[in-house]
């Protein structure tokens, strides 16, 4: 691999600076320009202009494979990543069949290797099957090669309080944690689909209320402290969700929290039309949940922004709203978004948004390889971004294999310019640059557009 | 007029009252012999019911009858998503043929928003859910005003299930365009989710006493008891089948009272009864009950929305049929 020299970015948004990438790892890094010695045959990538972060890492990704390969694939995902400024991802465990077992998790790992554009971090399933009855293989996803640590049902909640006690005191052993996706079921009927308030009132729709979610981290912060062990909450989405959380933070509970792009941009009012594409779990809420969810990435309550990526067929969304999946795609846009409402708006630094994107978010997962600071020694997991370029989405130009993009024709300000994994450049100008010849098991070819 | 109707908050107030003049005229066809009009000749109507219903679906069917429509009628029980096909593909192969009308009874809210997103025919919204079923709400506005007339400052009291109610929902669009005066009464369980902000802004009133809401002011002109499902009790809406009467019940008593307040008082229920649960057998049958004329109004109301959607106000006389 030849080295490669990025020349006048703005590190974190701040000084500008040279640096100098050799066998995969950050060898020089120098604010003095020209101070470095460009090698001959060096990739050399003109920063002037440009800032300079850490690769993101999504703690919050439905890659569909194994089981719906027609939706996503780990290839197809992970070019959708990389074009999204990650260099790492956690694929949740919810395929078919799930992630419950050391060998399902490590056939994940090897998908991802071969697809070779991100490194892709298997998440297990908390329960066998995600039932939510009976511990999965816990103990054997962590020993093996893919050394898991995040768990999660994500989908669904793990309700039963007794479940989630012996799962946490199980998986502090080996320093896991478990991603929760905090929704009470009992205090919804199985059909709810939307938030419950007057416009679901109005639109005749079983709704979420807010202490479905809210109350669930409730328990779950005392039975962490109880414990001893390690709770996230997943895409929080309601002001009283961050409440609690504030409070457990305060106690000194390990809790940590993320929230999705979605959640901190749009509001309730989109599922007026009853369009599906709009319809996500946790759902879209009212624009004082928005507002608390800013607030709270801001101030650092909430650790993280993860995208709940969620591929879903064209036909899986063409149902009667109550009937159509959950979920919408998240990758390829979460840096222009976040830019757009966290920093451009003036609410954080690009630096605060580097530490939610990517050093917050590896520190959870235990990726030792993803966040570091960009200095000598480091990985060389990369992103550069233009914090001015104007973004106009095209669900169309997508790498994902599905196009349940909420976002489409909307604008931002704010790009991914080019992602870096280890040394190697693995997306340019929002495209991925798909290793040569397609190795992802044949379906790394329709990843390509 | 718009090319569907969706909801009954579609309408403007001179639709409305151009509907039910309409609706007059067809409810004086369906007193002749000879009932049948041209006006919808040669146009194809389809029924589309994935919902069961045997009032609104035979009601449409006559009127598309009587207005000389091909009417088809295709039923189908569950979600298009059990059986695999999606909701899209199942209307999109419906509409292959041809059709003017499609009219939709699903048991999805919204429903029929998104199918007219879908197709180039008119939508006609039979009960989406617990959404709306705004030909519902016109039939009552019809039979109200046969009765009395403007329904400007008129009271209307709406009772019962209003969480899972469609015909709570047109009703209170429809009659605030027509500008009665709006009570409507549930238990707290039963209350719609964000109904206080909801009717602060529509201009109805909230109540969780039936008899404050009926006795505690002016008396009412109407009184709507709608179906409360014997299956809401599972789910911890309310403990018994009596206690809800005695709670919400327009019982024989109840309704004594209201005769003495307002001997005219009319009594609505958009049906199916549950005789002795919301609606004492009393009240259902007295004088006062209007129940009977709101089924026979249904004809002529989906004629009059019919033609309005298909024809419209321009298309020349109703007797004459369409250019």
């Amino acid at each position: 691999m030849s080295d490669l020299v990025i020349t006048g970015a703005r590190i974190l948004g701040e000084a500008a600076a040279d640096v100098l990438v050799r066998d995969g790892e950050i060898a020089q890094v120098s604010e003095q320009p020209g101070a470095i010695e460009i090698p001959v045959d060096a990739e050399v990538i003109d920063a002037d202009g440009l800032a300079l972060l850490p690769g993101f890492v999504d703690l919050h990704t439905h890659l569909r494979e194994p089981g719906r390969e027609d939706t996503e694939t780990v290839a197809s995902g992970s070019a959708a990543a990389a074009a999204g400024g990650f260099t790492a991802v956690l694929a949740m465990a919810n395929t078919n069949p799930v992630t419950d077992t050391g060998e399902a998790a490590v056939h994940i790992l090897e998908l991802g290797r071969r697809a070779g554009l991100v490194e892709v971090q298997p998440v297990g399933a908390v329960t066998k099957g995600l039932r939510g009855e009976e511990l999965a293989e816990l103990g054997l996803m962590a020993r093996s090669k893919a050394g898991v640590r995040v768990f999660s049902d994500d989908g669904r909640c793990i309700g039963d309080a007794r479940v989630m006690r012996r799962a946490l005191e199980y998986i502090r052993g080996f320093g896991g944690v478990i991603s929760q996706h905090s929704q009470e079921p009992h205090l919804a009927d199985g059909s709810a689909c939307c938030h419950e308030g007057e416009l679901s009132g109005r639109l005749g729709l079983p709704g979420w209320p807010s202490p479905a979610e809210s109350s669930i981290i409730a328990r779950d912060a005392m039975l962490a402290q109880h414990t001893g062990s390690r709770v996230h909450v997943a895409h929080v989405s309601t002001a009283e969700g961050v409440e609690v959380i504030r409070w457990a933070k305060a106690r000194g509970i390990a809790l940590t929290a993320e929230v999705t792009p979605h959640h901190l941009a749009l509001d309730v009012s989109r599922v007026t039309g009853y369009d599906p594409t709009f319809k996500v779990n946790p759902p879209l809420r009212p624009q004082e949940d928005i507002m608390a969810l800013r607030e709270a990435l801001a101030d650092g309550t909430i650790d993280a922004v993860a995208t709940d990526h969620a591929p879903h067929a064209r036909h899986d969304k063409e149902h009667a709203f109550v009937d159509a999946a959950f979920g919408m795609l998240g990758l390829e846009t979460a840096f222009s978004v976040v830019h757009d409402v966290m920093v451009r708006s003036g609410r954080m630094s690009l630096a605060d948004l580097s530490t939610r994107m990517s050093s917050a978010p590896a520190r959870i997962a235990g990726l030792t390889g993803h966040g570091r600071s960009v200095e000598v020694g480091a990985p060389a997991n990369l992103v550069l971004v233009d914090t001015a370029a104007q973004v106009v989405v095209d669900k169309n130009a997508s790498h994902s294999l599905s196009r349940n993009n909420p976002w489409h024709g909307s604008t931002f300000t704010g790009a991914v310019h080019t992602t870096v994994l280890r040394g190697r450049l693995t997306a340019r100008d929002g495209r991925a640059l798909v290793p040569e010849p397609a190795v992802g098991g044949g379906w790394a070819a329709e990843a390509q557009p | 007029m718009a090319r569907h109707l969706l909801s009954a908050a579609d309408l403007t107030r001179d639709e409305v009252l151009e509907i039910l003049r309409t609706a007059a005229s067809m409810h004086d066809v369906q007193r002749r012999e000879v009932k049948k009009l041209p006006a919808l000749r040669g146009r194809t109507v389809i029924n589309l019911f994935f919902e069961d219903s045997t009032r609104t679906r035979s009601s449409f069917e006559i009127a598309g009858k009587w207005m000389s429509a091909d009417t088809i009628n295709i039923t189908g029980k569950g979600s298009s998503a059990s059986k695999g096909e999606s909701l899209r593909d199942t209307v999109l192969t419906i509409t292959a043929m041809a059709v003017d009308a499609l009219v939709i009874r699903h048991s999805a809210s919204g429903a029929c928003h998104q199918v007219a997103e879908w197709v180039d025919a008119s939508v006609i919204n039979a009960g989406d859910g617990t959404h709306e079923h705004p030909t519902q709400a016109l039939l009552d506005a019809y039979t109200m005003t046969q009765r009395l007339g403007d329904l400007e400052g008129r009271r209307v009291v709406i009772v019962g299930d209003l969480t899972h109610s469609r015909v709570f929902r047109s009703n209170v669009l429809l009659l605030k365009t027509l500008g009665a005066d709006v009570t409507v009464v549930a238990p707290p369980t039963l209350m719609p989710s964000g109904a206080g902000p909801w009717s602060r802004q529509d201009g109805f009133a909230l109540e969780q006493d039936l008899d404050d809401a009926l006795f505690g002011g002016p008396p009412p002109d109407v009184v709507m008891m709608l179906r409360v499902q014997r299956e809401r009790m599972s789910g911890g809406y309310f403990p018994t089948a009596r206690e809800y009467t005695v709670g919400y019940g327009l019982t024989r008593p109840r309704l004594d009272r209201l005769r003495a307040a307002n001997d005219d008082v009319l009594v609505m229920h958009p049906g199916p009864m549950n005789r002795g649960l919301e609606i004492s057998a009393e009240a259902a049958d007295s004088l006062n009950s209007v129940i009977l004329d709101q089924v026979s109004a249904g004809v002529a109301v989906r004629m009059a929305v019919l033609y309005h959607l298909l024809v419209g106000t321009d298309g020349g006389s109703i007797e004459e049929g369409s250019a």
